[in-house]
């Protein structure tokens, strides 16, 4: 598997902070990526140099292969930003083949996709609505149709949930999903960590402009935990004690130990066997990115980004 | 190049297809011509009915004075001050007795206050009716004197101008006059419109957070650069609709006038004002003679030069102008009040230039006149304010140049820096821009 985008030692500096501090990180083909971090982190700087609209201060864009250049990578790129817009006046179907055309493709395809796309997500007879008619649901999936039309490489997707109601979240993300699937990359951005852990395979978390996790989810998640295990029993525990494990929490038949240093799960497994328990499951609790994301950024005091000297 | 040339479909398109924008282009001249209209017939008609009883002690007015549309002079017997209201009169005047040539004061009493449109319409028919008397007096008669005087009134100034070549050139000061004034009107008014359209529509685009779909798509300064173009063609589009509309109703009115007179207009125009077999221009029926005359002062103007410079320095205005909008616009966030303060330094050289061009177009030759016919902020209205005195009389050939010039290196100019700052202000949100950031992003290597 190559990668379709590489990012080396990418900064640029903002006359009040350095917004991105050195980054470097590489993204597979066809993967799903989460970019992640808090307010203020750097993300929408890092993707506005992904797609173009910024010059890095220093570093270098590799591009499918070859050094990014902007005017003619354009079209293989679909950037949905976090601020929605469209051109309030304008009919939709007109606003549609107007994105589309500026991508590159021409009057005739344009059409047909645009056609394609609306039967998809079920908004064939909006075509002559205006945008200013249109619900907010309603204009995140147009919004979704003018990013991904033109069959992009790579598509970014900065907070592409926010405001959706759960139906039309989940018609997006199956979506996401086919185009994974059908060989385009997803660059996803959001806070929303319960999505990422649905969604995404390989993560990025940054932080006050450097990046702070690179990896996929599942090792992420190893690279975090806490040895947590949940344990269901059939009759409630009574006086438990052991050296192999420490109790987290108490929920009638269910419990949360910690495994302790220098023991294994099998020995816990076998304290609740020797004490007669009938174990009805047992199963590793791993971190939530959403713990991980607040342990990593708390203690940075992240939450009020001060500005710095340059 | 193409994506620009979509852009300014978009932006041209849109604004020109649509209800509005055909009902203003249709509407603004008839409005503009009813406004006018309005206004002289307000001032003129001012119906102040005077029923005057004239007490006349020289005894010669009777049967001499004549009355107008609203004023009638009555002499009736048993009338004086104390009982003209109740018979009836709304004034009164006491004519008295006169010496030699002395300047007499006659007294008009009046209920109401007379208008000042009255006063002198009728201190004119008294004084008319004095002249009568004493020429009468003199022996001379009236309808002599009145023909004799529309045979001179026939001499009339041709002014002409030294030109380059053997003729010198026809001008007329009251032509020009409104050439001049009416196409730097024209002008200030049409840089206002689409100068704040295209400022609007910039920040539509930045508070409808459209600016960043865009940008992904296509550089600033393609976005920039189409919507300015696109927003002029509108302009011109408006501007080419007028001249036919107006060319129309000038064809239209032709239609209105007789046939006689319009032949009369004809042989007039074949002899130059001068009908053959020793006849004069008062043999013309006197509406032939209008219409001649205002065909004629009307072509004395050179309309090529005119109308291809006005072309060329609307667009150079709007050019120049429209581009500073453009970088106003990208820069101002939610408050739209901050779109107040920014613009002033732009609207204020338009304004001082308006004023410029007024002096002007009265006195076409004066230093400030000429440099702010040169100075790009300014060429545009006064320029033209000049241009309408003759070229190159008035306005040598290398001061157009020169104005033609520095208004294109101008507009290249404006567009340059304000490039710079639209590209950094339309993506920037929450901070509100202060001026110096505004000269560092400009003056900053990209």
């Amino acid at each position: 598997m190559s990668a379709i985008l590489e990012l080396e030692n990418l900064t640029k500096y903002y006359a009040t902070q350095k917004a991105v501090d050195d980054i470097s990180f590489s993204i597979e083909k066809g993967s799903i990526f989460g970019l992640l971090g808090p307010n203020g982190a750097g993300k929408t700087t890092l993707l506005r140099m992904i797609t173009g609209i910024f010059y890095p201060d220093s570093g270098h864009i590799q591009f499918d292969g070859r050094a990014f250049n902007p005017t003619e990578d354009i079209i293989k790129i679909g950037y949905m930003p976090e601020e929605r817009g469209l051109y309030k006046k304008m009919k939709i179907g007109e606003q549609a083949l107007y994105l589309a055309q500026l991508k590159g493709l021409s009057k005739s395809e344009s059409l047909e996709k645009i056609k394609f796309w609306f039967k998809r997500l079920e908004m064939e007879t909006w075509w002559n609505k205006k945008v200013e008619d249109l619900s907010k649901g309603m204009s995140q999936k147009l919004q979704f149709v003018t990013t991904v039309l033109h069959e992009p490489k790579l598509i970014i997707l900065d907070e592409p949930f926010s405001g959706l109601d759960p139906l039309n979240a989940n018609l997006i993300k199956d979506e996401i999903f086919g185009l994974a699937q059908r060989g385009s990359t997803v660059i996803f951005s959001t806070h929303r960590m319960e999505q990422v852990e649905e969604i995404c395979d390989h993560i990025v978390l940054v932080n006050l402009g450097k990046k702070v996790l690179d990896g996929s989810v599942q090792d992420i998640k190893q690279q975090f935990k806490e040895n947590k295990f949940s344990i269901q029993l059939s009759t409630p525990s009574i006086e438990l004690f052991s050296q192999a494990f420490t109790i987290v929490e108490i929920k009638d038949k269910e419990l949360i130990v910690k495994i302790n240093e220098g023991y294994k799960s099998n020995d816990v497994l076998s304290y609740f066997l020797n004490a007669n328990y009938t174990i009805e499951s047992f199963q590793e609790i791993l971190p939530s990115l959403n713990e991980i994301f607040i342990s990593l950024v708390e203690s940075t005091h992240a939450t009020t980004r001060a500005f710095q000297k340059v | 190049m193409n994506k620009i040339s979509l852009i300014i479909q978009r932006e041209y398109l849109s604004r020109v297809m649509n209800k509005r924008f055909l009902l203003t282009t249709l509407l603004m001249p008839i409005l503009m011509v009813g406004f006018f209209a309005g206004a002289t017939f307000i001032s003129i008609s001012g119906k102040d009915e005077h029923k005057i009883a004239v007490v006349d002690n020289n005894g010669f007015f009777k049967g001499n004075l004549q009355d107008t549309k609203d004023i009638h002079f009555k002499f009736p017997e048993n009338v004086d001050t104390t009982n003209y209201l109740q018979k009836g009169y709304t004034d009164i005047i006491i004519i008295p007795k006169f010496e030699g040539t002395t300047k007499t004061n006659y007294i008009i009493r009046s209920k109401k206050r007379i208008s000042i449109g009255s006063e002198d319409k009728i201190s004119d028919r008294i004084n008319a009716a004095i002249e009568d008397k004493l020429l009468q007096d003199a022996g001379i008669n009236r309808g002599e004197l009145d023909s004799i005087r529309s045979k001179s009134r026939f001499a009339e100034l041709k002014s002409l101008e030294e030109g380059t070549g053997e003729n010198a050139k026809e001008s007329n000061a009251a032509l020009s006059y409104g050439i001049g004034f009416g196409s730097g009107m024209l002008i200030y008014i049409t840089m206002f419109i689409y100068g704040a359209m295209v400022m609007r529509g910039v920040m539509e685009e930045k508070t409808n957070r459209i600016a960043e779909v865009m940008i992904s798509s296509v550089k600033p300064f393609q976005l920039m650069l189409g919507k300015i173009i696109g927003i002029g063609a509108v302009g011109l589009t408006q501007f080419f609709m007028w001249i036919v509309l107006i060319l129309g109703l000038i064809v239209a009115a032709q239609f209105f006038i007789p046939h006689d007179v319009m032949q009369q207009v004809n042989t007039l125009q074949q002899y130059n004002g001068q009908l053959p077999s020793g006849g004069n221009m008062a043999q013309a029926g006197e509406a032939a003679q209008k219409i001649y005359k205002l065909q004629h002062t009307m072509s004395t103007a050179n309309w090529p030069l005119i109308i291809g410079c006005f072309i060329f320095y609307f667009l150079g205005g709007y050019l120049f102008y429209s581009s500073l909008f453009a970088a106003v616009g990208s820069v101002v966030n939610e408050d739209p009040q901050d779109a107040q303060s920014l613009m002033l330094p732009i609207t204020m050289p338009i304004i001082f230039s308006f004023i410029i061009m007024t002096n002007a177009v009265q006195d076409p030759s004066t230093s400030i006149a000429t440099w702010a016919s040169i100075i790009p902020f300014s060429s545009p209205m006064v320029m033209m304010a000049r241009i309408a005195y003759g070229v190159p009389g008035t306005v040598p050939y290398w001061q157009l140049a020169a104005s033609m010039i520095s208004l294109i290196l101008g507009f290249l100019l404006t567009t340059w820096l304000s490039a710079k700052i639209y590209r950094t202000g339309i993506l920037m949100y929450g901070k509100k821009v202060t001026w110096k950031e505004l000269g560092k992003w400009a003056f900053r290597k990209s």
